[in-house]
């Protein structure tokens, strides 16, 4: 499942738990995870992950308050419901974590991953690819006679379809960085 | 004006402030600083073990039996990766500990220097925090912070990774009111009107349940005070978790034994049978559930814990509050009693009546034997001479420590040390040394099997050296007797690899430590050998042979229900699948 293709009416708008805890239904929420920024906190938060078998499918951090040395780590993962409360409430009781926010329940947010493909090509194929760029909206930040390199944000499910075109394309090399998200409104 | 002093006279000086009186250790090169600074002083007590996984157990013994937060200091490189089994043991039974490793200095760090291995990342997932810490001027705000940690919300084991060159560089001491602790603050007071809905529960349930466990110990013995406060004025029936044994007497009314695995026959019916489960600081673990889909099947759950990951992590809950045990009985307490302290009466009667049916069955039968001691014969006899003392008693794993659960009566909170949740053969010998360390004039027992009091016999040398009179009762079976038992019920009676050969004599051993030894072997003879035990004033090492073939009952096959269990070695045919062998 892709991050962004969530079950509506999850939870998502409602101050009770909606969802039946016993279905079996595998969901993808993206948390955000706001933590002390020292040694090896990283690995903390993904040892968690690792250690008791759980996924991540996309993950991303960098430090966010220069001031008070907090970093803001997003996560994307899938479980059931059951396994996802049980992430939350791990990751909560960790001691170098000041919050953690399920931006899939908590309401609407916006998503964002930026990614970097290589195209290499010639003739009809180059042309082709520099025009579905521009549908896309990806720009070129590198060219050679054979090749592109595309640079493009947007939803991870955007990303993967500007990929699948690109592929018969001449598409040679991707680099994603992993969603960024953050909640809407104030 | 703030202190100067060195890194390693700062953990003293943290020590000395949070109020540690024992230190269980080793040295070794990468924490001399720290041992210097030992010498120098008189305030805190160091116990040199003979192998760092005591180390560590006798501080969980001590802590467990306190109440107090259990301090460990061990060298780098194996002096640490010896630790990592006593740590997870701690982690999973909620231990408070501060263990302090000493590490290649700074500047070594990475280069694979003697004795440097990467301590904070091999025992990051078994502490609940740890620290590696790399500037003396934050090691003394970082040895508060790991108390504050080790002792809040769930107790834990933490760590603090010590380089040498912090240890002797200098810098200013933090005194334990300026560290800063305010971000971690576990919640501690339950929800009213979570509670609340529970009271409701409890006054309409027909057949309601108390099942509790280790959080109450570790919520103090104000926690025990209140529940057993609650038991009486509502007149529920009440089981526990090995973990929470004497948190409610033994010889309490209302007590139905200890459940789970090997629990008593009216303890798991109840559970299965129940349509309220008052869960109080207990987690759900696998040895109590048996099959999850069967797990009490009609009854509403309640959960009280102070880790809000253990609410809904393997029992879906109807009812969780989060907090400390002890605020949360106090604030039931409270509502029940205005609320007119009403209960079904009629419900709770007949609910009375079919435990009672239940209890008939005298689930712990065994056929005793004049010419062989009986496992439980021993221990019931330890428990007829020892009743009354002022007792505390430590296991190893496997049969004996079932036993013992299932024969010892414990009427009071603390004074049960044992390895629930790693099952960590090893434990007993050393954390009975960590207990009588902490009450030096108590009777400490170690009921232990042959094969587990192997794995850490050397801690006899500690025993004897600081004169710590410790009683270890090995029940002598020359078998891994719990292997055993599960190889006959599920591999074919092929007893792969589960006989001790080559055992020492016991008797013999005693006598090269220098202490009593004791060996046993007729039933008419083991009066008379507990008494010589109890009144010789120093170590003993009990030889206890008995019964080699002896099967642990009652017993929840893996896999299985709470209402199929087993009662005696009849009911032991094909009983546990394919499904249930894979289980442990």
């Amino acid at each position: 499942m892709s991050a962004l293709n969530i079950k509506k009416g999850s939870t998502s708008h409602s101050a009770y738990e909606l969802r039946d805890p016993n279905t079996p239904v595998i969901e993808s929420h993206t948390l955000a995870v706001v933590v002390d920024n020292e040694s090896g906190v990283l690995a903390r938060v993904i040892g968690l992950f690792s250690g008791r078998g759980y996924n991540i499918e996309s993950l991303t951090v960098a430090e966010t308050d220069h001031a008070s040395h907090r970093s803001r780590i997003t996560i994307v993962t899938t479980g059931t419901p059951q396994v996802i409360e049980h992430i939350k409430s791990l990751l909560e009781r960790m001691v170098p974590v000041h919050e953690v926010h399920d931006l899939t329940v908590e309401g609407p947010s916006v998503q964002r991953e930026l990614a970097l493909l290589k195209v290499a090509g010639h003739g009809e194929a180059r042309i082709e690819a520099l025009r579905l760029a521009e549908i896309f909206r990806a720009n070129v930040v590198d060219s050679t006679l054979e090749s592109f390199v595309f640079e493009m944000t947007g939803t991870p499910v955007k990303i993967d379809a500007f990929a699948d075109l690109m592929r018969p394309l001449g598409l040679i090399e991707i680099a994603r960085t992993g969603v960024a998200a953050l909640s809407r409104g104030a | 004006m703030a202190r100067q002093m060195t890194g390693a006279e700062m953990v003293v000086q943290a020590l000395k402030d949070q109020g540690v009186e024992v230190v269980f250790g080793y040295p070794g090169g990468a924490v001399l600083p720290i041992y210097d600074a030992i010498f120098q002083q008189n305030d805190i007590r160091h116990i040199l073990v003979r192998h760092e996984q005591g180390a560590i157990h006798m501080a969980e013994g001590y802590a467990r039996s306190t109440g107090k937060v259990g301090v460990a200091l061990v060298t780098s490189g194996p002096g640490a990766t010896n630790a990592v089994t006593g740590l997870t043991d701690a982690l999973l039974d909620s231990i408070p500990l501060v263990v302090l490793s000493g590490q290649v200095p700074t500047f070594m760090i990475g280069t694979d220097g003697f004795q440097e291995a990467d301590t904070v990342g091999i025992t990051r997932p078994c502490t609940k925090h740890n620290w590696l810490v790399k500037d003396t001027a934050k090691l003394s705000e970082v040895m508060h912070q790991a108390f504050h940690v080790a002792k809040s919300g769930r107790p834990g084991p933490v760590l603090v990774d010590i380089p040498k060159d912090v240890q002797f560089a200098t810098a200013d001491y933090t005194e334990m009111p300026a560290a800063r602790t305010a971000h971690y603050q576990p919640r501690t007071t339950g929800d009213t009107a979570q509670i609340a809905r529970m009271v409701e529960m409890m006054e309409t349930a027909e057949r309601p349940l108390f099942y509790t466990g280790g959080g109450v110990i570790n919520s103090g013995p104000r926690a025990s005070q209140l529940l057993r406060e609650f038991v009486a004025e509502t007149g529920f029936p009440i089981t526990s978790t090995l973990m929470g044994l004497g948190s409610y007497p033994a010889s309490g009314q209302n007590w139905l034994g200890m459940l789970g695995m090997h629990g008593l026959y009216e303890a798991n019916l109840s559970m299965h049978g129940c349509d309220l489960m008052l869960n109080i600081g207990a987690r759900f673990d696998d040895r109590i559930t048996g099959r999850i889909p069967d797990f009490s099947p009609k009854s509403k759950k309640v959960h009280v814990d102070i880790d809000p990951s253990s609410i809904n992590k393997v029992i879906r809950t109807d009812v969780g509050i989060i907090g400390d045990v002890a605020e949360v009985l106090a604030e039931a307490l409270r509502q029940w009693r205005a609320r007119g302290s009403k209960v079904n009466k009629e419900g709770l009667a007949k609910w009375w009546a079919q435990i009672n049916e239940w209890r008939a069955v005298k689930c712990l039968t065994y056929k005793n034997s004049t010419t062989v001691i009986k496992p439980q014969y021993a221990l019931e006899r330890l428990e007829a001479l020892t009743k009354g003392m002022d007792r505390y008693i430590t296991t190893e794993v496997g049969q004996h420590q079932m036993w013992a659960a299932q024969f010892l009566g414990f009427e009071d909170p603390n004074r049960w040390m044992t390895s629930g949740g790693l099952g960590t053969m090893g434990y007993g010998l050393p954390a009975s040394i960590g207990v009588q360390i902490a009450h030096p004039k108590s009777l400490v027992i170690n009921v232990a099997g042959e094969a587990s009091w192997l794995m850490n016999m050397q801690e006899m040398g500690t025993a004897m050296q600081f004169r710590t009179p410790v009683k270890q009762f090995i029940l002598n079976n020359e078998r891994l007797g719990m292997v055993r038992q599960w190889q006959e019920l599920l591999h074919g009676e092929r007893y792969s690899q589960s006989w001790s050969e080559s055992l020492p004599d016991f008797v013999k051993l005693a006598e090269a430590f220098g202490c009593k030894g004791i060996q046993c072997t007729d039933p008419k003879d083991l009066d008379d050998a507990i008494m010589q035990m109890l009144r010789y004033d120093g170590p003993v090492i009990f030889d206890c042979r008995v019964e080699k073939h002896e099967n642990c009952f009652p017993m929840i096959p893996s896999g299985k229900p709470h209402n199929e269990m087993l009662l005696g070695d009849a009911d032991t045919q094909g009983v546990i699948g394919a499904k249930g062998a894979v289980l442990v």
